[in-house]
């Protein structure tokens, strides 16, 4: 089990208020993300829920029952970090089997469930090295394996792929969301990449200056983003915000259209302009196209074998149904 | 790319690096020398280098004169005693500063090692004045209490130094891994700070077995150490090199000899906090 409830949790650092009263309830078996941009308090919160730092005011629940003066050792939950953090002066079979060791489990259950988590992720033949003879890679499943091995009622992952090259996150991103399916543990996943979050997540929940801005499936935040912040940060390429005439045209202070729903022409289209960057995919070519009179720069893209070079005028027709209305406070106009 | 190293080239280096050793050496080995040299001998004009009546004489004489054993034991007590009471004060002091830093840290630090930059002899009237109402005068007690005050400053640092290489998620991933802190301690922080913790140990021991300030100053005869030993070798009824000579490699063997074994450690702690 493994429910997280948060209730009017606050958090400051001497007159700093990083965290206002926010309230949020995780279910159990979700897999959550927090995404924001650096400095939002998603970190923050995490290590609140985690336990090593103290809320201000409020309470956290796991499983309905108090949790917010509970150390956190004794919380149940289990933390992958940035930094992977493993023992260095520990051997692979070792570090694993540390919280095993803390929690005074006999040696042949540890033996079991140590070498369980191994062949799950694949570091059987690994296990007698230390941290330091490992790559980037086998010490992030090194300190997946310290994770699952205790079985917590959730899973706190604080940035946990951004030390890894492109190829290998992306890997490591499918083997934890395969884990998720597996185990149906709670996660909880911090992150500054909106490509994860839209990945992994059963809910995002978009933060800014400790702030929720929304809560939702990928696709809500999608297809819906409550306010222009949250538009501008799941997307990508980011979507096109523009204000002025053209939004007033739509009874909007402000209009957004994502770069996929523009079509573009050589010939005719709605708004026109000069292209300047141009970048090839191969699927797709993203155009970043300047002079329209609408915004600075307009994304557009479109598909990999249309050729515009830079300079170019070119003709942008956006699809009506999918322009997203924002009010002057920046909220969303249903 | 690396720089190529030619044959030649590799041996000049290794040339050059042996005579600055040398050089570095040579007082030492003079000494050792001098030592097995009768005294007139040891002023000979031109000084004799390998060729002489290789003689034991001095150290017999040495050993007849005054009790080696009890200023090596006194030295002992002394730069032991010292260096476990201020790694005992300092590891708790280094810890908190490392790993709960408060804005007044850093001062703290700064003021603590200020205290070096004082010139010893600056307050050796104050704590004479003090040994003596205390009744701590040639008292073995009041030498550890001194020069662990006097090397606290410096245990602290390297302490202090080592504890923050310690990531601080490798702490919190203990936390999380259900380790309380006795456990976090035990298991985790003193295996991982170790290393650091016995360079602190050997480089203290010996700069408190090789001060002579203090030691020369606060004692007489009960709790002389082995450099008052050598001191008393350079008397008033004139110098006599070869047994002043013998005093001293006696005096400096014991180090000599716990230095070659622990070099590794000893250049990790001279250098700390250079390299990670």
């Amino acid at each position: 089990m493994g429910r997280i409830q948060l209730k009017d949790v606050t958090k400051s650092f001497g007159d700093v208020e990083v965290i206002p009263p926010l309230n949020l309830t995780i279910e159990d078996g979700e897999f959550t993300v927090f995404v924001g941009p650096s400095g939002c308090g998603k970190s923050t919160l995490l290590r609140l829920i985690a336990g090593l730092e103290d809320i201000t005011s409020g309470a956290i629940e796991i499983d309905g029952a108090d949790a917010t003066d509970v150390p956190p050792a004794k919380r149940g939950l289990a933390m992958v970090f940035q930094s992977y953090a493993l023992y260095p002066h520990m051997s692979v079979r070792k570090n694993i089997a540390f919280p095993l060791r803390m929690a005074k489990m006999d040696q042949a259950e540890i033996d079991r469930r140590v070498d369980g988590a191994a062949s799950v992720l694949n570091l059987t033949d690994y296990l007698d090295r230390r941290p330091g003879q490992l790559s980037g890679g086998q010490r992030q499943r090194v300190a997946i394996g310290r994770a699952i091995v205790r079985e917590p009622a959730a899973f706190l992952f604080d940035e946990p792929l951004s030390n890894l090259d492109a190829a290998l996150r992306v890997g490591m991103r499918l083997e934890i969301s395969e884990l998720h399916k597996r185990l149906a543990t709670t996660m909880i996943y911090v992150t500054h990449d909106q490509v994860e979050a839209m990945t992994m997540a059963d809910k995002i929940v978009v933060l800014r200056a400790g702030n929720i801005e929304q809560v939702g499936s990928p696709l809500e935040l999608y297809k819906a983003p409550r306010n222009t912040f949250v538009a501008g940060f799941i997307g990508s390429p980011k979507m096109n915000l523009i204000e002025g005439a053209e939004a007033a045209k739509h009874d909007a202070h402000t209009i957004g259209i994502r770069p996929e729903h523009i079509t573009v022409s050589a010939t005719e289209g709605v708004w026109s302009g000069r292209v300047g960057v141009a970048e090839h995919l191969g699927s797709d070519t993203f155009f970043h196209v300047h002079d329209t009179g609408l915004a600075e720069t307009i994304t557009v893209r479109a598909d990999g074998e249309v050729g515009f070079n830079h300079g170019d005028r070119i003709h942008l027709t956006p699809r009506s149904d999918v322009i997203h209305k924002f009010d002057a406070a920046g909220l969303r106009i249903t | 790319m690396a720089r190529a190293v030619t044959p030649q080239r590799k041996l000049v280096n290794t040339g050059v690096a042996w005579a600055v050793g040398l050089l570095i050496f040579f007082p030492i080995l003079w000494t050792i020398l001098t030592s097995f040299k009768t005294e007139a001998q040891a002023i000979n004009d031109p000084p004799l280098f390998l060729f002489f009546d290789w003689t034991l004489e001095n150290y017999t004489i040495v050993q007849e004169r005054s009790n080696y054993m009890r200023f090596l034991w006194n030295s002992v007590i002394i730069a032991g005693g010292s260096t476990i009471l201020g790694i005992l004060i300092a590891v708790p002091a280094a810890w908190s500063m490392a790993f709960v830093p408060s804005r007044r840290t850093k001062d703290i630090l700064l003021w603590m090692l200020s205290t070096k930059m004082l010139p010893a002899v600056g307050v050796l009237y104050p704590i004479y004045l003090l040994f003596i109402q205390l009744g701590l005068l040639d008292s073995r007690a009041g030498l550890v209490v001194v020069l662990m005050l006097i090397n606290l400053p410096i245990i602290v640092w390297m302490l202090y130094t080592y504890f923050r290489e310690i990531p601080g998620e490798i702490l919190e991933a203990a936390r999380m891994d259900g380790a309380e802190l006795r456990q976090e301690i035990l298991y985790i922080l003193t295996p991982m700070a170790i290393p650091g913790i016995a360079s602190t140990l050997l480089l203290n021991f010996i700069l408190a077995w090789n001060e002579a300030f203090w030691t020369l100053n606060l004692t007489a005869v009960d709790a002389a150490p082995l450099t008052a030993f050598i001191a008393s070798y350079s008397s008033p009824e004139g110098l006599f090199f070869a047994k002043l000579s013998a005093a001293s490699t006696m005096a400096i063997a014991p180090i000599l000899i716990l230095g070659w074994f622990s070099q590794k450690q000893l250049v990790r702690g001279l250098t700390f906090g250079a390299v990670k």
